[in-house]
């Protein structure tokens, strides 16, 4: 049992991974990108097409597909989500949707039904482990997913309290008319953490493709599970997103050994519990009686 | 809701209402005697039509008028084929069973919605989503089903081929004008207004007492039940249930694509969105991929360059320069109950979101 527990926080670090994007732009923007599952799938394709036409290993992929992935963040942030976010808080929903049909079915279209792996192009790093003591397996790529979700975490924290240009990110999603005043370029800061964000989309695709195989329509229940994660931890919360990703992969291997098919059912429904609790504890007290409305991020 | 009104009254108003409203009348008169000339894959699809009509309007309702952006409403329409099913499963007559599934299905979206409508924006729509994949997932485990196997309304069987062609042609015929009617009354009735004010303006609406959560929760309901009687319908005429078809996203998917291109928050929109889609599968759906990319293409694009879709752009256009009061008329104005108060709609009617 207490391998599967450490499988299940290894597991985590994917999830963090894959939702620190989605929870940043979020925090960031006020924008939950439906297309967020669909673009880590796209990188994942992005890397198996080096890979399997011009022999890139997909680590050395990641500094080819990393630079894109940003350029598309900047360009997501300043050609759609800027335009469609002037329309008010629900456009973005349907755009970002819109986006991730026509990202599926492109791929769809470029690279077929079948499903696709990175694991032949990594060698014996995706089924390699170590043991621990008393007998605990654990594979050496779910420890280095895990330790890159730590590294990226940390990074990110840094990176919005020492440098100048993540203050003037922090500045932009708290207050963005008043951050204009002070001299900080609002647009910039948000194409910025778009691109962050979409950088962070491209690791966690990386690892989908690793550690698992992808088909064109795999990008909806990653997008399912980033936000699980991301909403589990507390939304716009950082460090917390590690914890939600951790939550979410422990709930699935439970779920997992109660039935077959109880992998998703868990995750689902541990994210719905936790819902639960957090509204019922903030909500039916004075806010819900007054009407209230509630404002669920932090 | 039940009473499917065939010769609608006709509304105090302009020239235009009047004739809006008899045309809406020979129309609906026309489509009920459609079969006797149509072929059978003609009056397949117009059912699939008047199916879609009913997904517009629904989320329409929801979205456009409730602000509740849902990308998780094929949970309806997967639980409205799932109960009739079980119904005719336990021996209900399959045809009373497709309506008694869409009542279970508004029943069940009531204490889903006490939880739901706690989330805002972005959260609610993908939250929605979580809920409908749970809810295929736990509908794969029963039995009866047979996970993604799936299984079939067999009892409908029973009856002549022709016969329940034309019957779910009427069904969906009169589900599609009551809904639309209970629709109608509703935004024309003293709750269109705080309808209307939530749409506009949330807080605002909040601060000068209109009930908001209350408000929505009704649209919510509404929504899950019009949703859930779709998939009852879809579930009938084409007699197969998988849960990886009715629980896919794609459903959600053409909803939104029918009410963005038709005109988010207008009455009109959502059934002309449903016919410009309609038109659009029957001529490009054979291209498969291309056709769902479009699809998705043409979302983006009015979503950033048209949001207030086609409708609301002409409604826009002509309403300022030549009908100031006038585009309300085109409502369809079917009266399914009494009891309406129809002097709010020519000031409140202009007023967009």
């Amino acid at each position: 049992m207490s391998n599967q527990i450490i499988q299940g926080i290894l597991l985590g670090g994917y999830y963090a991974l894959i939702a620190c994007g989605l929870s940043f732009m979020f925090s960031v923007m006020r924008i939950i990108n439906l297309a967020h599952g669909s673009l880590a799938v796209f990188a994942a394709y992005a890397l198996w097409f080096l890979a399997s036409r011009f022999h890139i290993p997909p680590f050395l992929g990641l500094l080819i597909v990393l630079p894109v992935m940003a350029a598309i963040g900047w360009a997501l942030q300043r050609f759609l989500l800027e335009r469609s976010a002037r329309g008010g808080a629900l456009l973005p929903i349907l755009t970002t949707f819109g986006l991730a049909i026509v990202i599926d079915n492109m791929l769809f279209q470029q690279f077929g039904a079948d499903t696709r792996s990175l694991a032949p192009f990594i060698g014996s790093l995706s089924y390699d482990s170590w043991e621990w003591p008393g007998s605990i397996y654990v594979g050496k790529l779910a420890v280095i997913m895990f330790a890159t979700a730590v590294v990226l975490l940390g990074g990110l924290q840094l990176f919005l309290t020492r440098t100048r240009l993540g203050r003037s990110i922090r500045a932009t999603s708290e207050d963005p008319d008043t951050a204009g005043l002070v001299g900080v370029d609002a647009r910039r800061a948000n194409a910025v953490a778009a691109a962050i964000a979409m950088v962070t989309v491209g690791l966690a695709g990386a690892f989908l493709g690793m550690r698992a195989t992808f088909d064109p329509y795999a990008g909806a229940p990653q997008l399912l599970f980033a936000f699980e994660a991301a909403v589990i931890g507390g939304a716009g919360s950082l460090w917390g997103t590690l914890i939600g990703g951790i939550v979410l992969a422990l709930a699935q291997t439970l779920g997992a050994q109660v039935h077959p098919q109880g992998f998703l059912i868990g995750g689902h429904a541990v994210f719905l519990v936790v819902l639960f609790v957090r509204l019922s504890a903030s909500g039916f007290g004075l806010r819900w009686l007054l009407h209230l409305p509630s404002r669920s991020a932090p | 809701m039940s009473v499917v009104p065939t010769s609608p009254m006709i509304e105090r108003g302009t020239a235009t209402s009047r004739i809006a409203a008899i045309a809406v009348a020979i129309v609906i008169a026309l489509l009920a005697i459609a079969p006797q000339f149509l072929s059978a894959g003609a009056v397949d699809r117009m059912t699939a039509l008047f199916i879609y009509v009913i997904l517009a309007a629904m989320w329409n309702a929801l979205a456009g008028f409730g602000g509740l952006v849902s990308v998780g409403q094929q949970v309806f329409f997967g639980l409205g084929a799932y109960f009739a099913i079980r119904l005719a499963d336990a021996g209900l007559n399959p045809f009373l069973a497709l309506f008694a599934s869409g009542i279970i299905v508004g029943a069940v979206s009531w204490p889903l919605s006490l939880f739901m409508l706690r989330l805002k924006n972005g959260e609610f729509a993908i939250g929605m989503w979580v809920i409908a994949a749970l809810t295929h997932l736990l509908v794969n485990l029963d039995r009866l089903v047979q996970g993604e196997t799936g299984t079939s309304l067999i009892s409908l069987n029973v009856y002549d081929a022709s016969i329940r062609r034309v019957t779910i042609y009427w069904l969906a015929l009169a589900s599609m004008t009551a809904l639309l009617a209970a629709l109608f009354g509703l935004l024309r009735g003293s709750t269109g207004a705080a309808i209307r004010a939530i749409r506009d303006n949330e807080d605002a609406a909040a601060s000068v007492g209109v009930r908001v959560t209350g408000t929505k929760r009704l649209l919510f309901v509404l929504a899950a039940f019009g949703i859930g009687i779709a998939g009852a319908l879809w579930l009938a005429t084409s007699i197969t249930f998988q849960p990886k078809t009715y629980f896919n996203v794609q459903w959600t998917a053409y909803m939104i694509f029918m009410v963005l291109v038709g005109g988010i928050g207008t009455f009109e929109g959502a059934i002309l969105g449903a016919l410009v889609f309609f038109l659009i599968e029957t001529w490009f759906g054979g291209a498969g991929v291309w056709y769902l990319i479009g699809l998705g293409a043409t979302a983006v694009l009015f979503s950033l360059f048209l949001p207030r879709g086609l409708w609301g752009t002409i409604e826009e256009r002509f309403g300022l320069r030549l009908l100031p009061v006038g585009y309300r008329v085109k409502l369809p104005a079917n009266v399914a109950d009494g009891g309406m108060i129809p002097s709010q709609q020519a000031t409140t009617y202009q007023e967009k979101a």
